[in-house]
């Protein structure tokens, strides 16, 4: 097949931050070339540059043997370069069809033919196999069918070659694999396909080619044939790393968390945690697994006291928990890593110093009565940047520059660098690399092992394989099964978690 | 809820002519006819606020586009002994002070409301600083004998008779209204005020439609501004608006900035304002007159109060748009 997409010497800085050195590459028609790398690696950049959303400062860009002379969108779009964006790129208050011809509308005389335009989605998603409703308003529909409209969106230009910036960091394992048979498809119809993500099993399912990047810079290329999973991890974060956590058995003691006859009302008025108990001892995790959405979320607010509990009690050391005080869980002693880190878990234009002193910046050493002492602040930040790893050039830059790994990071420095009882860690890895993912797991060990009792809920089975002592699945608002980390089984505890009585 | 709207007002209405028409059906009708004139500047302003905030740009300098603009279109009209030509200098004005906002707001990446303020200062200051007394333009805009709807009973002298600035400006809403909801520039514009982001993706130029929809709206404003000095009242002061532009803001969020749903809210500031006017020359009420200047004012802040929490403006108004992002 004939070469779509050329990327000669390409480099690209914001400020002090080198995000692109010197790279090149190629895509041909029909094939999937995973771009792979950590976060911060600069993958997000170069697809945008490509795209026309960046302005690269110097290399050159070809599409089918054509320079693209400046950052200009349209004409990427005129070329046939579509992209899937990492965050959507939806109107939230719009319907399907409207997002979707946003930007090429069938018009007349400039006014919409709004008949024409759902006729059109509709063969559309006929012809891809990819079902939406066309009325539907994009902030009521879930993840996994926002993102077919984002595909949709650009398979509706013609592509010739489609850019996808970490399609699956938001999708379910079966989702995944549904969006992997498309993109495989796609291949066969002679798309080009630059498809990026940090996920190896991903790439080694569906890549022709692998490209690797590090630190700004291509490591190189490799086809999944030649390369495995650990040799690709190795490649992209520069040293080994190990993709299985270990751990010593834990040693449970007292109970230092309990949960009894917990019931909570979801955003919809709907009881999304029904008569819930469970308990986690000092020195155990209890990972929690569950599809999305039977009550997890639900669960950890009302743990955190960051959401009304209609009846039932939560208990840290025997101490009750006040409703609606997240402050009186944090002074128990409840540490909370929570799943959007960027609503609950940062204030992203604060400092990464800030930051790390969010939940305590009133108390001794960090503050003198009213008066808050900017230098313990700022060498606590020094400190804990060092000490967990956070990569960033110092601690007084706003949380904002960091990548998501490391804004991941610098909520777990904060929730963990503290006298440790109960941790809830909602989530921790989700949409982070493969490097962050080993440090923040091992991060939950040594807190399990310092004596905390963890709770550890998660979409990702394998996460609470891997780490839990004992496993509870939830299902519809309740513990339906628990077992210790031996007598787990993957297909068993699947069926549960669908549903399905075991 | 923008229907349950829409009908206390025509309610309000009815209850109002009825009130009037026990007594004397030619005041009924004058009433009616004067609310019309009173909201007009102010739907027109509200559509400023409207063009402006649904492409994402806030703008608090409606009220000097409105001053700055009756005041050119004022000295134009009286200079060259000419209205119609004093109207066309009003909304070149009100266009250049959009083009201004623009510059701060688009390119500069200004904070927004700041922009306003500073259009409102320049405005007040130039405005006050070159005004002469002794000027006087031939005649206000000619009132347009509407046929057949004239001729109706009752609407006949309520709807007909205003002057062109009216019929042009209403049917502007109309047409604005069509062109937010059912053209592709109105889905490019909701979407850049919405998520600028999403957009530029799709290949709409954010920069070009903020510029294009604020300079446009800032004629409108101009237009407004010339309805008030060569329309409704045939003179300039100084401190003319005398805030309409600011509750025109309050009537785009009581109309959900929706065109159609200003122009109502608009119609209602225009009634109440129509009625204790009636009231204070029937001496039914005796108001000292500054309760009466106060009026708009208390409304707004009563019209804000209500619709607090309850209205969601565009997502990304008040924010200039980056395209470069790592």
């Amino acid at each position: 097949m004939n070469t779509l997409l050329e990327i000669e010497g390409v480099s690209k800085r914001f400020g002090a931050v080198i995000a692109n050195e010197n790279i090149s590459l190629t895509v041909k028609g029909g094939e999937i070339l995973a771009l792979l790398g950590e976060n911060g690696a600069g993958k997000s950049t170069l697809v945008k540059a490509v795209f026309g959303l960046v302005r690269p400062d110097s290399g050159t860009i070809k599409i089918d043997g054509i320079v693209m002379e400046s950052s200009d969108t349209a004409a990427a779009i005129a070329r046939g370069v579509g992209m899937v964006h990492q965050h959507f790129q939806l109107v939230p208050v719009m319907s399907v069809t409207e997002n979707l011809i946003l930007g090429d509308e069938p018009k007349r005389f400039g006014v919409l033919n709004i008949k024409r335009a759902r006729a059109e989605v509709l063969s559309l998603s006929e012809k891809y196999g990819l079902e939406v409703d066309p009325d539907a308003i994009i902030e009521d529909l879930p993840v996994g069918m926002a993102q077919r409209v984002e595909i949709l969106k650009a398979l509706r230009r013609d592509v010739k070659l489609l850019i996808l910036d970490e399609p699956t960091a938001v999708l379910t394992p079966q989702e995944t694999d549904e969006l992997l048979e498309v993109l495989r498809n796609l291949a066969k119809r002679g798309v080009g396909i630059l498809f990026i993500t940090h996920k190896l099993r991903e790439v080694m399912a569906v890549a022709d080619r692998i490209a690797v990047l590090r630190d700004g810079k291509l490591m190189g290329t490799t086809t999944p044939k030649e390369s495995s999973e650990s040799k690709l991890a190795q490649m992209m974060v520069g040293r080994e790393v190990v993709l299985r956590v270990e751990k010593g058995p834990g040693k449970p003691k007292e109970v230092l968390l309990a949960v009894r006859n917990l019931k909570v009302i979801d955003d919809r008025k709907l009881e999304a945690v029904r008569d819930l108990s469970l308990e986690v001892h000092a020195g155990e995790i209890l990972g929690i697994a569950g599809v999305e959405g039977n009550g997890q979320r639900e669960l950890v607010e009302a743990i955190c006291s960051m959401r009304p509990r209609s009846s039932g009690e939560v208990m840290v050391k025997g101490q009750v928990i006040p409703n609606l005080s997240p402050r009186a869980a944090h002074l128990a002693g409840v540490s909370h890593i929570p799943e959007d880190r960027e609503k609950h878990g940062l204030v992203t234009s604060y400092s990464i110093a800030d930051n790390l002193v969010l939940n305590r910046f009133d108390q001794a050493p960090f503050a003198n009565g009213w008066i808050r002492n900017l230098e313990k602040v700022a060498n606590n930040g020094e400190a804990l940047v060092e000490k967990f790893d956070i990569r960033a050039p110092n601690a007084s830059l706003s949380a904002d520059s960091l990548s998501g790994g490391n804004k991941q990071k610098v909520v777990v420095a904060r929730e963990l660098s503290q006298q440790l009882d109960v941790v809830v860690a909602s989530q921790p890895t989700r949409g982070i690399d493969v490097g962050s993912i080993e440090f923040i797991h091992n991060q939950l060990i040594s807190a399990r092992d310092a004596g905390a009792a963890v709770l550890l809920v998660s979409a990702e089975l394998d996460e609470i394989l891997s780490l839990a002592d004992r496993i509870a699945v939830i299902s519809n608002g309740k513990i339906v099964a628990t077992f210790g980390s031996k007598e787990a089984d993957r297909n068993t505890i699947g069926r549960l978690m669908a549903g399905l009585a075991s | 809820m923008k229907l349950r709207t829409s009908h206390y007002i025509t309610l309000a209405f009815l209850v109002v002519f009825t009130y009037f028409y026990r007594k004397d059906g030619l005041v009924a009708t004058s009433v009616l006819y004067t609310a019309i004139q009173f909201a007009l500047p102010l739907a027109l302003a509200a559509m400023v606020g409207v063009m402006c905030e649904r492409t994402g740009v806030v703008n608090i300098g409606i009220e000097g586009t409105m001053l700055f603009s009756a005041f050119t279109a004022f000295f134009a009209g009286a200079i060259m002994k000419d209205t119609v030509q004093g109207m066309f200098v009003g909304v070149f004005t009100g266009a250049m002070m959009g083009l201004l906002l623009a510059l701060m707001a688009v390119s500069w990446k200004m904070n927004q409301i700041i922009a306003g303020v500073i259009i409102n200062i320049l405005a007040a200051g130039i405005t006050s600083f070159y005004y002469r007394q002794n000027y006087s333009i031939p005649a206000t805009l000619h009132p347009i004998d509407l046929p057949v709807v004239g001729a109706w009973p009752i609407l006949g002298p309520v709807l007909s008779f205003h002057g062109p600035i009216t019929y042009f400006g209403i049917l502007f809403i109309l047409a604005l209204w069509f062109a937010l909801y059912k053209t592709s520039w109105g889905l490019r514009s909701r979407a850049v005020g919405e998520q600028p982001a999403s957009a530029d993706t799709a290949g709409v130029s954010v920069t070009r439609l903020r510029y294009m929809n604020v300079t446009i709206a800032g004629a409108v404003g101009g237009l407004a501004g010339s309805y008030l000095a060569l329309e409704a009242v045939g003179i300039f002061e100084r401190g003319f608006t005398a805030g309409k532009g600011f509750t025109a803001l309050a009537i785009m969020i009581f109309g959900r900035w929706n065109p159609l749903g200003a122009l109502a809210a608009a119609l209602f500031f225009g009634l109440t304002q129509a009625v204790t006017n009636q009231l204070m020359i029937d001496e039914v009420v005796e108001i000292p007159p500054q309760f009466i200047t106060m009026l708009p004012y208390i409304l707004t802040i009563l019209v804000l109060a209500i619709s607090a929490g309850k209205v969601r403006p565009p997502a990304a108004e008040g924010i200039a748009y980056e395209k470069e992002k790592s």
